[in-house]
């Protein structure tokens, strides 16, 4: 069996799964947002029930529009509130706050070997740790929440292999980029995506994170890693939990297995209005910018605010150029600002943000308007996405994202000097 | 037996062009539907009858897991998606809260804005009235026909609940 198999497998209670085969598989975390649980707690209570299977696996983060950005806003974030402490569920108030794709692997919520369902679509984030982690609506989650099951379809792996050493400014987010970029938006649609190979045994937590965030964009149920020391190290620590290390068979069967070599990768950018749209950087031809976000699940961890100060340092962003920096977590924002990045970036004219997922989804904090171009390292560039149907969203790595902001237009971090 | 007139789109309509999120502060679906579709189809709202289908190419429902899409979708009247592909959250949600899905590429070819069309779920036939053609759509699989035979999972997972009871 291959990584995902086996994950499902022990949690359906079974010896063996294969591609196809219809499961009820126990969950370790349930999580829902400020947009999907309102939704998700309304079809709870219609299944009659006055508490939920297990308080401890349920995670509701409101960091959609939060801090609220309006009264309707505020309504539905206080669904959430309430319900947390009736039902003794984990909340993440205003202030502990962040996009819970940041917060759930960094306070030790997700751990290596987990079943993880939620109800957004980059959940499948935390297959970085070596979890099946899959997005889901919020019927699912409040069918979830009342019996701690979930019913499944087993999906087919995809395995992709990542060999050669990667160029300076080429990171997860680059891998990503250029997968979806060669598979297409529904590459991987209904099935599971394994990553591995020399450069991925390389790769920081944080860039496996990325790429495991943005799965989805290929239309995958999860992203997975084999976790290895480094995943492991990471989670142990942060929970009192175990975690589980389920590794494929060396025989274990895939849809297909695809091989790139990246030695010659340049940073990628995906152009508008998909994903999977991607050309290297040095193909990007005078795209002048109004905006400029750095953020996001995707990149708005430490490693991410890092890269963007290192290049930020001493410069000043264009005068034509707004640029947002939102770090992920409480956590995240802390150890940026001991490490004196935040000051980088309001001596650069960066506008830094409390963590939310405001602009990513045109929620607010970063809203463009008719016939504006931003350039994000964000995770979709949909028709809409940030603002007006009108305005155009480009994606990059955040040392992409950041020399864009200096010069004005979207260049590779080697054209700056 | 559905019956409708036909809204027909490409590839990749995502969950953001179905419904953006500035107007997921809300979870009622009236006001959902009230911007079904609008940043790739203004007029959707407006042309928009009861019992009309949307029918697209491949890929349909791609991108966020909000369920407000296939809630707004539902809330507009429409009383199916016939698609190439769908994308898998919005596929799970929409057999949830019971908006009929149907994937054939034949009849997605075959078939036009305006058409007329009827749909028999139970025999999963899709008839082009306007162009008098019939097409088979790819069968649920048993499972999935247990959740839409209980009427969405909620009624599914209720059953499920009352016979641990028993």
């Amino acid at each position: 069996m291959n990584l995902a198999e086996k994950i499902l497998a022990a949690h359906a209670g079974k010896e063996h799964v294969s591609p196809g085969d219809f499961i009820s598989a126990k969950v370790d975390v349930i999580l829902a947002n400020d947009i999907t649980a309102p939704i998700a707690i309304r079809e709870f209570w219609k299944l009659g029930l006055e508490k939920v299977f297990d308080p401890k696996k349920i995670v509701l983060v409101p960091d959609h529009f939060v801090p609220n950005k309006d009264i309707a806003s505020a309504e539905q974030a206080k669904i959430l509130r309430e319900f947390s402490r009736a039902q003794g569920v984990t909340f993440f108030e205003c202030g502990q706050m962040g996009i819970e794709h940041v917060i759930l692997h960094e306070k030790g919520l997700v751990m290596p070997g987990d079943v993880i369902i939620g109800a957004d679509s980059h959940t499948c984030t935390y297959g970085a740790l070596g979890a099946f982690a899959t997005g889901m609506g919020s019927t699912d989650v409040a069918s979830a929440m009342a019996t701690g099951d979930i019913w499944m379809k087993v999906p087919p792996t995809i395995k992709f292999n990542y060999k050669g050493k990667l160029p300076k400014y080429v990171g997860g987010k680059d891998l990503i980029l250029y997968t979806i970029g060669q598979i297409g938006v529904d590459g991987a649609l209904y099935a599971a995506m394994e990553f591995g190979g020399e450069v991925i045994d390389k790769l920081s937590m944080e860039g496996r994170f990325t790429m495991a965030n943005m799965a989805i964009e290929a239309g995958a149920k999860a992203g997975l890693f084999t976790p290895d020391k480094k995943a492991v190290a990471y989670a142990k620590g942060r929970s009192e939990r175990k975690p589980v290390v389920f590794e494929p068979d060396a025989d274990a069967a895939y849809q297909a297995v695809h091989e790139y070599d990246v030695s010659k990768m340049e940073p990628q950018v995906a152009l508008p209005h998909l994903p999977s749209n991607v050309k290297p950087v040095s193909q990007v031809n005078r795209v002048y910018i109004d905006q400029v976000v750095i953020g996001s699940c995707t990149n708005g961890r430490f490693e991410d605010l890092q890269m963007a100060a290192s290049i930020l340092n001493g410069k000043k962003v264009n005068s034509n150029v707004r640029c947002i920096i939102i770090p992920g977590s409480q956590q995240v924002y802390l150890d940026a600002l001991r490490s004196g990045y935040i000051e980088v970036f309001i001596e650069a004219g960066c506008a830094v943000s409390t963590p939310t997922c405001g602009p990513c989804l045109g929620g607010h904090m970063g809203i463009l308007a008719a016939g504006e171009k931003c350039l994000a390292t964000t995770n979709r560039n949909f028709i809409g996405r940030m603002g007006s149907p009108k305005s155009e969203v480009y994606l990059s790595n955040p040392a992409v994202a950041a020399a864009s902001a200096i010069a004005g237009k979207i260049v590779s971090p080697e054209a700056l000097a | 037996m559905l019956k409708g007139r036909v809204h027909k789109y490409g590839a990749n309509v995502d969950t953001d062009a179905i419904i953006p999120a500035r107007h997921l502060n809300v979870s009622d679906p009236f006001d959902l539907a009230r911007h079904c579709m609008e940043d790739i189809d203004l007029d959707f709202v407006k042309n928009v009858k009861p019992g009309d289908i949307i029918v697209a190419t491949t890929n349909f429902g791609c991108g966020s897991s909000r369920e407000h899409a296939p809630i707004a979708i539902k809330a507009s009247g429409v009383s199916a998606v016939i698609a190439k592909s769908f994308a898998r959250i919005f596929f799970r949600n929409a057999i949830n809260i019971g908006l009929p899905l149907l994937e054939s590429a034949e009849a997605v070819e075959a078939t036009e804005t305006g058409d007329e069309l009827e749909i028999d779920l139970t025999a999963g036939t899709i008839n082009n009235v306007t162009r008098g053609k019939v097409f088979l759509a790819k069968p649920y699989p048993d499972f999935m026909s247990e959740i839409i035979k209980s009427g969405g999972l909620i009624e599914y997972t209720r059953k499920r609940l009352a016979g641990k009871a028993a």
